[in-house]
């Protein structure tokens, strides 16, 4: 695949690896963090850990939508999915997240109109060709979908298709960042950029980063080649106590973002005032909803939304884990009460969630192996 | 009276282990949930033996001859699709799990069940491939049965198949023979019938040219068995929950670290690509045509070799090894160092876009 | 919010600007140019692909010359090895002897 296995060359990979090994201070411990659930995803996949030297330690970021989504947005979701008249369209990702009254996947068995979209112009074309139900596109992501889902509203309009909304849960990615700098336990060297957020929002908005917090920031791609040349610009910013903003995904990210993206955005979504994120609390400006100009298309203007609240135990510790003060293991309930297969908190619900992650990817590895390739 | 077995004691049946209130989705999806299923309320209740051997097929020992026994059932949704359809599906599946366990298929017996309103052109399609399908395994379709159930039930039809068969000289499968040093061989590529499937379904609006890998895999296992028999220590048929879930279960029964080497895994590029586009790994995708196998080393060779030569597997690959970590895993191991455990499927793979 | 793959672009439509056929190692589906209106692009360039939107077009000029930084990055070292070497300090040419 063009622009991919180019970038998963063994060859290249063995020799950044070592160029970070020969960057990396001995005498220094390095906190990097990757802010997007993506790269924790790709983290692990990947099995970066194991070449990186033991020096650097990659804490996992609150850049996962499923994951930050509080439980009562799917609960409220989910109570407009009662109506037979409704068709509840959704992503992949939430399917097995847990309503206090089961996933969308537990209703979808129990005989609701559940329904798994890829994009949101596939649940426009369910309106489409559904004229007597209404379709609801529960919608989550970061800035990377957002545009998306607002181009998918104004195509509606255009067409002017009206059993279709869209349940909103866009967040913005650089509140969660200032809430992770904010944090009184942080301590990080240095940000892994989301390199696909920043198609959009371009790079200009983590600047704050560099000047005011005076941390170095490489904007990434996802494959590892791209994380471990990232990890070898921090590095070397480190190594020369640089704090700035660097570009390493320049095959696909404009520095001043995706105008014609943000303006379709603009058009479409305000800032809502607060929004609670799961495992971090409530934070001003940082999430999204629809205009009243577009409110035929908001699902919750055009629907009561029951506006339900749902805390998690206070057993788990997804907020410390979070803002990784706490690595996954370290929370009382990981791997008993809390697995993938039956989710308690934030972190185990989504796969890229860095608790869902580890226990999938890491968690059983026998350290002592070796792991020798056949000659 | 004389002669009649006393009935066995309460205390003696095992204890249910299942403790969940209700049978969802997930437990028919061939992962860790299914496993709990069978493990902990079929098994209990059902086996009589100390330890069942949870393998593809049942081994039976009547009036002093070997025979294996199976059966499956089969639920698709399309009914029909790219490279074959339901009926096919149903033979060879069945075929296919005699075949590792070293068997082969010699009758099996049908059971439909149908949903009222049926067109019947649809129903005689799939009598039909069930018929090419059995002409083609070599196998003879001695009986069965036919329900039909109201509208809106069955998704059109379900199918079962249950098959009888007989083993193959010299070939003894079991999970415990496995040892350190032994190789994984797999039989071709991976991941076109689920993903054909998934497309075929139509809600994500991809096309593509793939399709589904329904076969018999009876003479790729007969040509490996002519070589290398005595090295054959397990086999299995990577259906529902895909290579990942069969080798999980592997290193479960012999408690050995299976490890794959990440860069040998066959995939063709349509179904890698419709793997990286929606997020979904390969190596969980259900197959309908492959087989996975260990062979001890010195006889690894001369069964890839016999896997190679064969038609139909040319596509056989050297997939991994048996370690002994980390234990009762498996582990995707690449080239530059890194490695990953792959787990059992929870429930069917589901596209993701995050 | 991160699952994105570069495709190529096959073919668009004369009645609808905005659509076009993309494929990824032979997978097709119709994809969403709109988000790249103020830079169409044409049958044969690659975008990056999220959600059935393409987002950003790929320049294969920024991925050669980031494959080369890459390879060298081993080579560069092994010169800077070299020239430590000699004893000196890493910027300073070594003295010409011939």
């Amino acid at each position: 695949m063009k622009f991919v296995d180019e970038f998963r060359d063994p060859d290249v990979i063995a020799k950044t690896a070592e160029e970070i090994r020969r960057l990396a201070d001995p005498g220094r411990h390095y906190r990097l963090m990757e802010v997007c659930g993506g790269h924790t995803h790709a983290i692990y996949r990947f099995g970066l850990k194991d070449i990186l030297p033991a020096n650097i330690d990659l804490i996992h970021g609150p850049g996962c939508p499923v994951c930050v989504l509080p439980m009562g947005r799917i609960d409220d979701g989910l109570a407009l999915a009662q109506d037979p008249n409704v068709i509840f369209a959704a992503f992949g990702d939430m399917m097995r997240v847990p309503g206090e009254h089961g996933s969308p996947l537990e209703h979808k068995a129990r005989g609701k109109d559940v329904r798994i979209v890829y994009s949101p112009s596939d649940a426009l074309k369910l309106a489409k060709a559904n004229p007597d139900k209404h379709v609801m596109f529960f919608a989550i992501g970061f800035e990377t979908t957002a545009p998306s889902s607002a181009l998918t509203i104004l195509r509606a309009k255009a067409e002017g298709i009206h059993n279709f909304s869209v349940f909103c849960n866009h967040v913005t990615i650089i509140p969660a960042i200032r809430a992770i700098l904010d944090s009184p336990d942080m301590r990080l060297d240095a940000f892994i950029g989301p390199g696909h957020v920043s198609t959009v929002i371009g790079c200009r908005p983590y600047e704050w980063i560099a000047a005011n917090e005076r941390k170095p920031i490489v904007v990434s791609g996802f494959e590892p080649l791209d994380m471990l040349q990232s990890i070898v610009m921090l590095l070397r910013q480190l190594k020369a106590g640089e704090a700035k903003v660097e570009n390493q995904y320049k095959r696909v990210v404009p520095w001043e973002g995706n105008r014609a993206a943000l303006k379709a955005m603009a058009e479409v979504f305000e800032l809502r005032p607060y929004f609670e994120w799961r495992g971090l609390g409530f934070i001003s400006q940082s999430a999204l909803r629809i205009r009243n100009s577009y409110a035929e298309w908001d699902s919750e203007q055009r629907f009561s939304v029951p506006g339900v609240r749902v805390t998690d135990p206070k057993a788990a510790q997804c907020g410390e884990v979070l803002k990784g003060v706490l690595k996954p293991a370290q929370c009382k309930l990981f791997g008993k009460e809390c697995t993938p297969e039956h989710p308690v908190g934030a972190l185990m619900v989504s796969s890229e969630g860095s608790c869902a992650a580890y226990y999938s990817y890491e968690h059983r590895k026998a350290t002592a192996a070796t792991l020798a390739w056949p000659a | 009276m004389a002669g009649v077995k006393p009935a066995v004691a309460d205390s003696t049946v095992p204890k249910i282990k299942f403790r969940e209130p209700q049978i969802e989705m997930a437990h028919g999806a061939g992962g860790i949930a299914s496993r709990r299923l069978v493990e902990g309320l079929f098994a209990p209740l059902l086996y009589r033996s100390a330890q069942p051997q949870l393998n593809d097929a049942a081994s039976l020992s009547i009036g002093g001859v070997r025979l294996a026994m199976t059966t499956d059932s089969f639920v698709v949704k399309p009914l029909s699709f790219p490279g074959g359809s339901i009926g096919e599906l149903a033979i060879n599946g069945t075929v296919n799990d005699l075949a590792v366990s070293g068997a082969k298929a010699e009758a099996i017996v049908v059971s439909f069940v149908l949903e009222a309103g049926l067109p019947t052109p649809i129903l005689e399609a799939e009598v039909r491939a069930m018929a090419n399908a059995a002409e083609q395994a070599g196998v003879s379709v001695v009986g069965g049965d036919t329900k039909v159930v109201e509208h809106g039930k069955a998704d059109g039809m379900y199918i079962s198949t249950t098959g009888v068969g007989s083993y193959l000289p010299g070939v003894g499968i079991d999970a415990r023979s496995v040892r350190p040093g032994d190789k994984v061989l797999l039989s071709g590529p991976i991941g076109d019938h689920g993903i054909t499937i998934l497309l075929a379904r139509g809600e994500l609006d991809f096309e593509a040219d793939l399709r589904s890998d329904t076969r018999s895999v009876f003479p790729l296992v007969q040509a490996m068995a002519a070589e290398a028999a005595p090295g054959i220590r397990w086999m299995r048929d990577p259906t529902r929950g895909g290579v990942a879930t069969s080798l999980n279960e592997l290193a479960r029964d012999c408690g050995l670290g299976i490890h794959i080497f990440e860069e040998e895994i066959p995939v063709r590029d349509t179904v890698r690509g419709a793997c990286e586009l929606l997020g979904l790994d390969p190596l969980h995708i259900a197959n309908e045509g492959q087989f996975l196998a260990v062979v001890s080393p010195e006889y690894a060779d001369a069964a890839l070799n016999a896997l190679q030569q064969a038609i139909g597997g040319e596509g056989a690959v050297m997939l991994g090894e048996v370690h002994e970590q980390p234990a009762g895993s498996v582990l995707v191991t690449t080239r530059y160092g890194g490695s990953r455990i792959i787990d059992m499927l929870v429930g069917d793979p589901l596209p993701r876009i995050c | 919010m991160c699952l994105a793959i570069p495709g190529k672009v096959l073919e668009l439509f004369p009645g609808m600007p905005y659509l076009a056929t993309v494929e990824v190692a032979g997978v097709r589906r119709k994809v969403d140019l709109g988000l790249l209106e103020n830079d169409m692009p044409k049958s044969g360039d690659w975008v990056l692909i999220h959600v059935g939107f393409a987002m950003s077009k790929i320049s294969e000029q920024d991925a050669l010359e980031q494959m080369q930084t890459l390879i060298m990055l081993g080579e560069n070292e092994q010169a800077m090895q070299e020239v430590r070497g000699y004893g000196l300090e890493d910027g300073e040419e070594p003295p010409n002897y011939f």
